[in-house]
């Protein structure tokens, strides 16, 4: 017992710096901005896993610890209550009067007939009775002990659960664009984290399109665009050859389909384009991914033209809603498109494709291009780019969303887990371990003294009243 | 839809008049405690748990025939503060009921669950103190404890209207799920008790110290002057035991339930998030207390001590993760 206080003392001790410095596991980019910040303490602080907390050997080893004393402790309690389960309950001590809770008082009845009939009057109740002479011991509430072990199993499962989930299932990130499509396979996805032992081929092969993404926001007041609601309209195929499906997924209402679980998580808008070279020939006509900036949509992108000569790089803002207020720059003043508009600045040299060095698709490596104008459009205008570059027209936006996709076979383990663990907890903290006895003594011509009397080795609320309702059930006879 | 600021208004006043309630509250609580005193002198351990568990515990009660017994008493005799303790105590359900309506009322004016940002989280929290409070002195005497459950309702209303103030107004999407009213309301009733076990787990550590004094034959400390008129420590000990351990797996649900939540709304169970880790922190503290309730060497004080540990991690994962740290749970409306 007190091994495991001091574990669990050094597991909450441990839980601590987690929540303190950024996690890699949940905000990367958080991380490496701190490791920006603080050059001197950051590598420090890594070297500790500071950043991997829970991912961390010496985090580990404490649970692993816990794991290793909660076994050692509930395999031998378990033999012993199996034991106890199957045993009678002591013989009644020689003194009732010196227990927590003692009645007696005279009577005439028969002693083997107060016995008898008090014997089956209690196991009635529910009590373990063993019957002596001229006394009764009954036992109750052995199910606290079988709650605790089976809450500290419950942990046991929940964490073989976790490891296990965690070990075979993925979890990816996508994002799609409205009318736009994903099918399951390693290389559509935007991000992959498998587990240690997944394997590429336990990939379903479903696929979904999204036909349609909504957003609303709350219009005036002091929560003036926070956002209200959010639904994606998929057409799912659970398998290549099936009927495809028409399925609404919202946040907090996944799509779940073969095992896997396809989750909103985010949206945005691509502004459409359509650019041609200087002979005319369409050389891009897609729309582009622009990732938000701010609360209310101000979305940066770029779009790389790498069919020209030179090469041709758009770079620039997209604002759902603009201002005429252009002192802080480009900005977008609420979230839903109501009177949209792109910023560009266009480049014109080498894109850098060709270096070998991946390359991110939100951002413009204009090291070695120059910068040739700037521009700002609405939906359905052109611009005709300097320098001989073409024209670019803006022709309106999709909107995307991004999802979360994972696989997770050892979820169901773990709320199973978690359901036993709170059933065991209520049994062993809610139900009292008691006893209780009886015992007749003659006491001459007046007849017999009765005494019943209880204990609780825990301490009991409501075990005054529970031994005077048990001892109210023993045969009375000065009733008569 | 839109909000009704009609009822919005109504829910505000009824917050200002639960406060105005409560105050009043606390006044006649804090006279009725200067004025009250224990009948006995405080006394040393072994004398004191007899005296204390009176008929329930190592008596014999000789009877002709058994009959129900009537039910102990854990209060203290207030004398001249009596009055001014009922006075309190019904002060004290008015100022509940109408935080209670206030809360319905903030929850008709946005059409929606009442508890989606910390404004009414902390007014569900001062509720759930003051019900959890009027609820367990139906069959008791607390009056005593009345002061040190309306200091913290208080405290925690006077941050919500000054602070924590959001309009109401919808939910976002994250929020909306049923499991927000499940979760949450766990969540709340929990920190409402977890607050009551934390005073009566405080105040044991005062009695405590206080017979200690008097069992080292030292002279009455400045303990004495509240111990004399609250239940002797080991009385204080066991209602804090009970409301910790009735609580745990309620609080234990609650986690689970996030989780569950969770992995509908993020898709995934379990992240680590702060607001999550400081969950788990403030579960494995309450199950280290309940370890050393059962652990020899740990019982009493420093038992006593881990749990206000774990209450101070509650009110660390309330205020200052929901505030001050960047997470998914990034719905405080501030
Ligand atoms: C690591 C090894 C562990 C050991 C050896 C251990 C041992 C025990 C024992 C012997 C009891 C019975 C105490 C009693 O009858 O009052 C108990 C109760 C309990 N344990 Fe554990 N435990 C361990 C881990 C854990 C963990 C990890 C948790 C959860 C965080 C936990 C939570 C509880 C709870 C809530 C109780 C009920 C306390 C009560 O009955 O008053 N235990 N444990």
């Amino acid at each position: 017992m007190r091994v495991a206080l001091i574990l669990l003392f050094l597991l909450a001790l441990a839980s601590v710096p987690g929540s303190i410095f950024p996690q890699r596991g949940t905000s990367p980019l958080r991380v490496s901005e701190f490791l920006k910040d603080n050059p001197t303490t950051g590598p420090i602080l890594d070297r500790f896993y500071m950043f991997d907390v829970f991912a961390s050997p010496w985090f580990a080893s404490i649970y692993l610890l816990l794991f290793i004393s909660l076994t050692g402790c509930v395999l031998p309690r378990a033999l012993e209550h199996y034991k106890e389960l199957r045993s009678q309950p002591p013989a009644a001590p020689r003194n009732l009067s010196r227990l927590p809770v003692h009645l007696e008082w005279k009577s005439n009845a028969a002693t083997a007939l107060v016995i008898s009939e008090t014997a089956t009057a209690w196991k009635k109740r529910g009590w373990r009775v063993r019957q002596g002479e001229d006394w009764l011991s009954a036992e109750k509430g052995y199910s606290r002990e079988t709650g605790n072990l089976m809450f500290h199993l419950a942990l046991l499962v929940l964490l073989m659960a976790v490891g296990f989930g965690g070990a075979v299932g993925y979890r990816g990130t996508v994002i799609v664009r409205e009318d736009s499509g994903f099918a399951n396979n390693v290389t559509q996805y935007d991000t992959f984290a498998p587990g240690r032992i997944f394997s590429a081929d336990q990939l379903p092969p479903f696929s979904f399109e999204l036909k349609e993404f909504a957003a609303t926001f709350q219009r005036g007041g002091q929560q003036n665009g926070a956002p209200r609601e959010f639904r994606a309209e998929l057409l799912v195929k659970d398998d290549p050859k099936a009927e495809p499906r028409a399925v609404t997924v919202e946040v907090n209402h996944p799509l779940r389909t073969s095992g896997i679980t396809v989750y909103l998580v985010g949206h945005g808008y691509a502004p459409q384009f359509t650019i041609r070279d200087a002979s005319g020939k369409v050389v891009y006509e897609d729309a582009a991914v622009f990732l938000p900036q701010d609360s209310a949509f101000t979305s940066s992108g770029v779009v790389k033209v790498p069919d020209t000569v030179p090469q041709l790089g758009i770079q620039g803002f997209f604002l759902p809603t603009v201002t005429n207020d252009f002192s802080r720059g480009p900005k977008s003043v609420f979230p839903a498109a109501d009177d949209p508009e792109v910023y560009l600045s266009a480049y014109q040299g080498d894109l850098g494709l060709d270096s070998g060095m991946p390359q991110s698709v939100y951002r413009l490596d204009i090291k070695n291009m120059k910068r040739i104008g700037i521009e700002e459009l609405a939906p359905g205008e052109t611009w005709t780019l300097p320098n001989s570059g073409g024209t670019l027209e803006f022709t309106g936006y999709r909107q995307w969303a991004s999802f979360v996709i994972t696989k997770d076979p050892g979820k169901g383990w773990a709320l199973g887990a978690a359901i036993a663990s709170i059933v065991g907890l209520s049994l062993s903290l809610l139900i009292p371990r008691r006893r209780a006895w009886l015992r007749v003594t003659a006491a001459g011509d007046s007849g017999s003294l009765i005494e019943v009397a209880g204990l609780s080795k825990t301490e009991a609320p409501g075990l005054a009243d529970e031994i005077l309702q048990l001892a109210k059930l023993v045969n009375a006879p000065e009733e008569k | 839809m839109t909000v009704n600021e009609t009822l919005a208004q109504a829910s505000n006043a009824m917050v200002y008049g639960s406060m105005t309630a409560f105050t009043g509250a606390m006044a006649a609580f804090s006279i009725s405690l200067a004025n009250g005193r224990r009948l006995e002198a405080i006394e040393v351990s072994a004398e004191r748990a007899s005296a204390s568990h009176q008929v329930r515990m190592g008596s014999t009660a000789t009877l002709d025939k058994p009959a129900v017994s009537t039910s102990v008493s854990d209060g203290q005799d207030l004398g001249e503060g009596r009055r001014a303790g009922n006075i309190g105590m019904s002060l004290t359900w008015l100022g509940t009921l109408l935080l209670g309506a206030g809360i319905i009322f903030r929850g008709l004016s946005a059409g929606r669950v009442p508890i989606g940002n910390m404004y009414e989280f902390s007014l569900a929290g001062g509720f759930a103190v003051g019900l959890t409070y009027c609820l367990l002195s139906l069959t008791r005497d607390l009056r005593w404890l009345g002061l040190f459950i309306t200091i913290p309702v208080l405290l925690d209303l006077g941050l919500a209207i000054t602070v924590l103030y959001t309009e109401s107004a919808q939910l976002v999407p994250a929020l909306n799920s049923y499991w927000l009213a499940i979760h949450v309301t766990a969540a709340v009733v929990c920190l409402g008790a977890f607050t009551m076990g934390a005073a009566l787990s405080c105040l044991y550590l005062v009695a405590q110290a206080a017979e200690d004094r008097a069992a080292a034959g030292m002279e009455p400390g400045r303990s004495a002057a509240i111990a004399q008129r609250i239940p002797s420590a080991d009385r204080l000990d066991l209602m804090a035991y009970r409301i910790h351990a009735f609580m745990f797996p309620i609080w234990t649900f609650a986690v689970i339930a996030g989780a569950i939540w969770a992995e509908a709304a993020w898709g995934r169970y379990w992240g680590w998030d702060p607001k999550e880790t400081w969950a788990f922190i403030t579960w494995v503290i309450y199950a280290a207390y309940l370890h050393a309730r059962a652990t020899a060497g740990w019982r009493g004080k420093k038992a006593a001590y881990v749990a206000i540990a774990g209450y101070a991690a509650i009110l660390f994962n309330y205020f200052i993760v929901n505030i001050f740290v960047q997470g998914l749970h990034s719905y405080s409306g501030l």
